[in-house]
């Protein structure tokens, strides 16, 4: 059963305002006992896997974007089976409403509700501002895990075509409108790795031919939340010349801060084909005779 | 370990840590990296007031920074034989970082030059978390150990 909508005023301006949350509501909805009922289940989906572990918003169960909705050998995410076993053990039913929130604004978040798309899950909502909002704003934070009753959740098989682009997808594609979500260090070339992820590198750098670089973070304000829809348009629709029928592919480097973006002109700007190009530049900058370019110095 | 294989030994402190982490289920190795996050200690105060004498670990997904010291173990002694301390920071919001670098503290803090040299680097492979965070996140310890020994090697001149 699903649950209302966060009526917040801010969200009303967006094309999907039933995919955000605002601390205020989750806290209400902790108070009314809703969280962790069939109808509601919170999931934490952090960078670092035991961040969730060292306190989380009451009644949040854990989700690992890694160990739960990676494919543990082959570089994909799960099937069908495997994604039923982890919602369902996480008291997740087809019909539940499942609120998302992390760190880093949301990333992993996002990609998580990225994922939860690829299975056509209906009711997924990102908490908006993540973690660090609910953290600054002084809200209850506990280090008990909640016991979740297991559910039946079926196996559904995955839909990958709609949002997700691979490799091949991605080289058909070039000429129509690409978005880089990089840094512009990454983006210009000059750097093979995000600041600070050097283990997640490339043996290429630049981006794909005809890509536009818009860094993720402009979508989000200083406090992680999301700007406004009036602010969301100036930079994606005014200043890069999108508009919500293109067919869009976004992308960064392993697809998680793409995933932001992705969740930013979908749902908040109401694109109609946005797809996610998950293997990104970990894939595109290291494979064999792709077309690349670099910025001139 | 392919069989066969010879497995150099790991130091009886981290061999010890090593095998309370065997004897655990996955979920219950990640409780007890977060005991090993929430229990590093604090920089002490000539450290924290002096960021510049620590090193940064890039390899890790989080800040983390390191210093090595060795102790001389007076004059009849070889580099070999003095004793190796290590001081670690990285922030809360790090914890898989903190609980790799509290592993390493407790168990090669107060060892001599010679031990934590002889350290294999595959040790952090040793601890069954490569299941529990994922192989991709161990590179951090990884790297963690590599720059400790070449600090250690610096600062010895063993």
């Amino acid at each position: 059963m699903a649950v209302a909508v966060d009526a917040n005023r801010k969200f009303t301006d967006y094309a999907h305002p039933e995919r955000l949350v605002s601390t205020g509501w989750l806290a209400g909805r902790l108070a009314d006992g809703t969280v962790g009922t069939r109808n509601l289940v919170v999931l934490e989906s952090d960078e670092d896997v035991l961040l969730y572990d060292t306190g989380h918003i009451p009644g949040a169960v854990k989700i690992d974007w890694h160990t739960d909705l990676n494919d543990p050998v082959t570089r994909d995410y799960v099937n069908g089976e495997r994604f039923a076993q982890v919602l369902g053990e996480r008291g997740i039913g087809r019909d539940t409403t499942v609120v998302i929130y992390g760190d880093k604004s949301n990333w992993w978040a996002a990609y998580a509700l990225w994922v939860f798309t690829l299975f056509a899950h209906e009711d997924v909502r990102l908490l908006d501002g993540g973690r660090a909002k609910w953290v600054a704003e002084g809200r209850e934070i506990t280090r008990e895990v909640p016991s979740q009753l297991p559910v039946d959740y079926p196996v559904v098989e995955r839909n990958d075509a709609p949002i997700r682009a691979f490799k091949d997808d991605v080289l058909a594609h070039i000429g129509q409108p690409m978005v880089d979500v990089r840094s512009p260090g990454e983006f210009s070339g000059e750097l093979l790795h995000m600041p600070d992820y050097p283990q997640e590198g490339a043996m290429r750098g630049g981006h794909i031919p005809g890509a536009r670089s818009v860094p993720w973070a402009r979508a989000a304000a200083e406090d992680g939340t999301f700007k406004s829809r009036a602010d969301l348009e100036a930079i994606y629709l005014t200043e890069q010349g999108l508009a919500p029928s293109d067919d869009v592919v976004a992308y960064c480097r392993i697809g998680e801060r793409s995933s932001h973006t992705w969740f930013v002109l979908t749902h908040l700007l109401g694109f109609e084909k946005v797809r996610n190009y998950d293997g990104s530049w970990t894939e595109w900058g290291n494979a064999v005779r792709v077309p690349i370019e670099v910025d001139a110095k | 370990m392919t069989a066969g294989q010879v497995t150099v030994p790991l130091p009886a402190a981290l061999d010890e840590i090593a095998q309370d982490f065997a004897a655990l289920s996955a979920r219950d190795r990640l409780t007890m990296l977060l005991d090993f996050s929430d229990g590093l200690p604090e920089l002490p105060q000539r450290y924290s007031a002096h960021a510049e004498l620590l090193e940064r670990v890039d390899e890790c997904q989080s800040p983390l920074f390191l210093v090595v010291e060795v102790e001389s173990a007076g004059d009849a002694a070889t580099p070999k034989e003095a004793t190796v301390r290590l001081f670690f920071q990285a922030p809360p919001e790090a914890p898989t970082t903190r609980g790799f670098a509290g592993i390493l503290r407790e168990g090669l803090d107060g060892l001599t030059v010679g031990e934590v040299l002889a350290v294999p680097d595959d040790a952090p492979y040793r601890f069954g978390l490569a299941e529990a965070v994922s192989p991709l996140r161990l590179r951090g310890m990884v790297a963690m150990l590599s720059r400790i020994k070449r600090q250690v090697r610096l600062k010895s001149a063993a």
